[in-house]
């Protein structure tokens, strides 16, 4: 080992440092307490934007109407929540739930690190995006409200105070949004350097686990999809502050181009959030079936296609905005071929079930329940992606139904399976699987009665973001759909208790976990659960893939990672297959 | 899912409806055929009734064609799809036929303003009128619109012609439509413009000849309408 | 000892990886200047097609200083230039070097941050704001972000100074290079500033 670097001589060394309250759980610098912050702020914010949910829904389903709790809604109101409740979820609660909080844990455990590469600048862009988090609530607060110009923020109603009469708000949410970008971007140096450069002996890039794959990738799309939003975000600013007119057709700006800088971001950020969701369903699949993952160098070439295609299809958010019609065949073409890597991706994992030994875990069930609701977000996918089609669908519940299909599968779906999973290493406690079960249940059932009425009443032409609809006769027809919708999400929401009450219960009460609960290969089942400082009590050394499992040839159904060969391989060809160098 | 289209009023919207049909069908396959193998494995495969899991690595190319094949499929219905939609989109919004009546169509935070060009056919004379939130079409007529918007970004949404395209403020944009059934039909607004948004509420009248002739004839007067 | 006889061929592999051998501060500087070329690709292309799309720019643009953006555009290439020199002078070990020519390289930075005020102030006094129309809404926002990278750069090659003083550069001495990394870098947005604002 004649590259050992700073990371393997720390290994070994193992001193638990003492340091007070304030550095040891507060500005730590250890990747495990920062990825804990980065559950807990989305957990938070989760709150913030579930209530906002309840509010739309509730005001959707029995129009101006006392919403317990809260009081009436008022139009200029809806428009503000709805656009904080994008926010809050993409932006707060997605991105800090995948990436900030399974990404931090997992990476550096995962490749057999101590930490990550650089553990100050790790606590730093969490903190970055607290200050992001308190600037986006402190919107609330400011005179006329939060920004209310939608998630999208379109300008020029975006640009201009006298559009929407919110003055600060929305400046307060761009400087919001901005730094949350800034902070994940400083999240992205640690997810690259540490995935690429403190692997343990043994860990090739083809040996790593999907997770860190999809943690890889997801940074790198959001790292070359954000710039130009940012810049965009400074010009907006400068639209509101200083009153130029980049994006105000008055003195020659064009209102186009903001839409064109969001969609190049907006859509690799779908994956960026969406890719992880599968990088946990990938992980969790092939240890409750104990089969490998089917096909591991063609999921990984598929992501990566996913990955590239993300960056020319984002004028499919634009087919209808008066950008030029011939752009838009290209884009539709493009577009309806993501399909064939998000194919490969479904296709994979529903192969690695045939044939499996499946145990229906909470964690297991939340990765398939994920999987199968995925499906519905994709094939809606082609209907929004044809732009003839599109003429009618944009804008409509449709979209709203198509993108939940999307995000929450793989964001929550995918993070909660990754909860029930991880949850034994993180907190050092096994969760109740009764209570796991009980939540699955809910959310799955709930989730999909809130979100296939909104499919019907988009195919209805209900047109999304409308405060109420009882004006349009055309839409009367629609409005029971929105009263099941309604009922469901409070259904989803108080589906969420059990999942409360078994996260602090398990917390204080749960069993004990032992190092390797559920017989997984990856390396942070190798360790203690929790994982001490310094995570690993000897070097690492990595011998295999991360999915070997139920291999006939092998003495058990699992083989982890850095477990050394049972018997010295006779000449002539091992009987260990040593996939990860074919 | 089909059964909750609205009705459909325009030349183009058949072929919309026609496309919807297609990609469901296309779609619903895969879905079902989806949904059902991933519910037959959790079935099956449940460690109750599977002592031995198969080990199979997916890798090797008759692995990989499990799962290689089924996406070449779904790659050429991608391609098939495209082809039908960028017909589709081609019609509504490349091809502008002849036009048999004008009409401009402004958003404005939170009505549309339809102007017709009057009885002589020409927009920017003293006998323009602008209506708000009515906008009035001849049946079986093709109806050429400029769309604009005086303030933010508004969507001319009218779900039974199956047409949309947004108002952009420092552009105007051209399109089309013929009505194919007289009757009143709804406007809406499908980009969010504000807080009066939801009201943003507009009314499609398409007439028979006969009455077509007799609202213009009541907006712009007898002898006026004649020299149309 | 099955362990220690596997062991090799699985280091073996790992030693093939390319990514490896690249020092974690390079990854970082780069990963960090490849989404500031994303930022400021954003603001080129948003020019370029603005410009594109609607004539009169030119002469906006005729109002600007052209002698004065090249006198800067030859005094940022020297700060480049006296930027390697010091990062050669910390590989030869040698000390005076450092010092002379990191100072070199913030009194260039410096002259080019006055050069720049100078023209601010001759372009307000002509009646020229960020208000004046997209070319100045664009130039004045381009070149002010520029100069605030440009500031940033030399409070980096300041601290590099102050350890070079100090003499605890030797120990840290990948941090010159790194920030020449991010030297040359703003050096290279404004060789695209250049020609794009002041020259066409």
């Amino acid at each position: 080992m004649a590259t050992a670097t700073p990371s393997e001589i720390r290994v070994g060394a193992h001193h638990e440092p003492h340091l007070g309250f304030l550095r040891s759980y507060v500005f730590s610098v250890d990747h495990k307490v920062i990825a804990k912050q980065y559950l807990g702020l989305s957990l938070f914010m989760a709150l913030l934007g579930g209530a906002a949910a309840y509010l739309i829904r509730w005001q959707l389903a029995w129009p101006e109407t006392y919403v317990p709790g809260w009081g009436y809604v008022e139009p200029q109101q809806y428009n503000a929540i709805i656009t904080m409740h994008g926010t809050i979820m993409i932006f707060f609660v997605a991105m800090p739930f995948v990436l900030g909080a399974f990404g931090n844990f997992l990476i550096p455990l995962m490749v057999g690190a101590d930490d990550m590469a650089f553990p100050r600048l790790n606590m730093m862009s969490f903190w970055t995006l607290f200050v992001g988090s308190a600037v986006l609530i402190a919107s609330f607060f400011v005179p006329a409200g939060p920004a209310a110009g939608g998630w999208t923020a379109y300008a020029p109603l975006s640009a201009r105070p006298i559009y929407t009469g919110v003055t600060w708000g929305q400046n307060l949410w761009l400087i919001a949004v901005a730094i949350e970008f800034a902070s994940f971007l400083m999240g992205g140096i640690n997810f690259l350097t540490t995935a690429l450069n403190m692997r343990v002996p043994g860990m090739t890039l083809w040996r790593l686990p999907m997770l860190v794959w999809t943690e890889l990738i997801a940074a790198v799309l959001f790292m070359l999809s954000v710039g130009p939003l940012i810049a965009g975000a400074f010009m907006l600013l400068l639209d509101r502050i200083a009153g130029t007119s980049f994006f105000v057709p008055d003195k020659g700006g064009d209102p186009l181009l903001w839409q064109h800088l969001f969609w190049f971001f907006g859509h690799p950020e779908v994956y960026v959030v969406g890719l992880p969701g599968f990088g946990i369903m990938m992980e969790i699949i092939p240890v409750f079936s104990r089969k490998p993952l089917y096909g591991y160098k063609t999921i990984v070439w598929g992501m990566i296609a996913a990955g590239v295609l993300s960056f020319v299809v984002w004028a499919h958010h634009m087919f209808v905005s008066g950008i030029d019609p011939r752009l838009a065949t290209p884009f539709s073409i493009t577009t309806i071929l993501i399909s064939v890597p998000f194919a490969i991706i479904v296709f994979s994992l529903l192969v690695t079930l045939w044939g499996g030994k499946i145990e229906l875990t909470s964690a297991m069930l939340f990765a398939v329940g994920g999987l199968a609701t995925f499906i519905i977000g994709g094939v809606t996918g082609i209907f929004l992606g044809s732009a003839g089609l599109d003429v009618y669908l944009h804008g409509t519940y449709f979209v709203v139904a198509h993108f939940h299909y999307t995000l929450m599968p793989l964001a929550i779906f995918g993070g909660f399976a990754g909860l029930y999973f991880w949850f034994p290493k993180m907190f050092g406690r096994m969760m109740n699987e009764t209570l796991g079960r009980i939540h699955f249940l809910a959310t799955f059932i709930c989730f999909n009665c809130v979100f296939i009425p909104l499919f019907l009443a988009g195919v209805a032409g209900n047109p999304r973001r409308i405060y109420e609809m009882s004006s349009y006769d055309f839409l009367k027809p629609a409005q029971p759909l929105h009263v099941i919708a309604t009922i469901a999400t409070l259904g989803l929401l108080a589906g969420q208790i059990p999942f409360i009450i078994n996260f602090f219960m398990s917390l204080v009460r749960g069993r004990k976990a032992e190092r390797n609960p559920w017989h997984a290969n990856t390396l942070e089942w190798c360790t203690d659960s929790p994982p001490p400082h310094g995570n690993f009590s000897q070097p690492m050394v990595v011998y295999r893939d991360p999915y070997e499992y139920g291999n006939p040839d092998a003495p058990k159904d699992w083989m982890a990672q850095n477990e050394p060969p049972a018997a010295p391989a006779p000449l002539g060809g091992g009987q260990i297959r040593r996939t990860g160098t074919r | 899912m089909l059964t909750w289209l609205p009705q459909n009023v325009s030349t183009f919207g058949g072929d919309v409806d026609h496309l919807f049909h297609i990609i469901y069908y296309i779609t619903g396959v895969w879905f079902v055929a989806a949904e059902l193998f991933l519910f037959y494995c959790l079935v099956r495969f449940h460690k109750s009734r599977q002592a031995q899991p198969l080990y199979a690595r997916g890798e090797s190319s008759s692995q990989a064609a499990w799962v290689l094949v089924p996406v070449l499929v779904v790659l050429m219905l991608d391609l098939g799809i495209d082809k039908i939609g960028g017909d589709v989109w081609h019609r509504i919004k490349l091809e502008l036929p002849p036009a048999g009546d004008q009409v401009h169509v402004t958003g404005k935070q939170f009505n549309w303003e339809f102007t017709y060009p009057g009885p002589d056919g020409k927009f920017g004379t003293a006998d323009d009128q602008t209506i708000e939130n009515e906008l009035h079409v001849p049946v079986g007529t093709v109806v050429r619109f400029e769309l604009s918007s005086k303030d933010v970004i508004h969507s001319f949404f009218v779900p039974a012609l199956r047409l949309k395209q947004d108002a952009m403020p420092g552009r105007t944009i051209k399109g089309w439509f013929e009505a194919t059934q007289p009757g009143t039909y709804e406007i809406a607004c499908a980009e969010l413009c504000g807080f009066g948004h939801y009201g943003m509420h507009g009314v499609l009248t398409v007439h028979t000849a006969a009455d077509y002739q007799r609202w213009v004839q009541s907006t712009w007067g007898a002898a006026k309408a004649a020299a149309k | 000892m099955g362990a220690s006889a596997h062991a090799p061929t699985a280091v073996a592999a790992v030693n093939d990886d390319a990514f490896k051998d690249i020092a974690r501060g390079r990854i970082a500087v780069w990963w960090f200047l490849a989404s500031e070329i994303m930022v400021f690709g954003g603001f080129i292309t948003c020019y370029v097609l603005f410009r594109y799309a609607h004539g009169g720019w030119e002469d906006a643009a005729r109002h600007v200083n052209w002698k004065l953006g090249a006198v800067n555009t030859v005094v940022l290439l020297t700060s480049s230039l006296t930027m390697i020199l010091a990062h050669h002078a910390v590989k030869v070990g040698d000390k005076q070097g450092v010092k002379t020519f990191l100072g070199l390289t913030i009194a260039l930075g410096l002259t080019f941050l006055v050069i720049k005020g100078f023209e601010y102030h001759a372009e307000f006094a002509e009646g020229f704001t960020p208000l004046s129309g997209l070319f100045w809404s664009f130039y004045f926002l381009m070149t002010g972000l520029h100069g605030l990278h440009l500031l940033v750069g030399i409070i980096i090659n300041l601290s590099l100074l102050v350890m070079a003083l100090r003499g605890t550069i030797w120990a840290c001495g990948d941090r010159v290079e790194l920030g020449g990394l991010y030297w040359h870098f703003v050096d290279v947005v404004w060789i695209f500033l250049f020609p794009l604002l002041y020259l066409t």
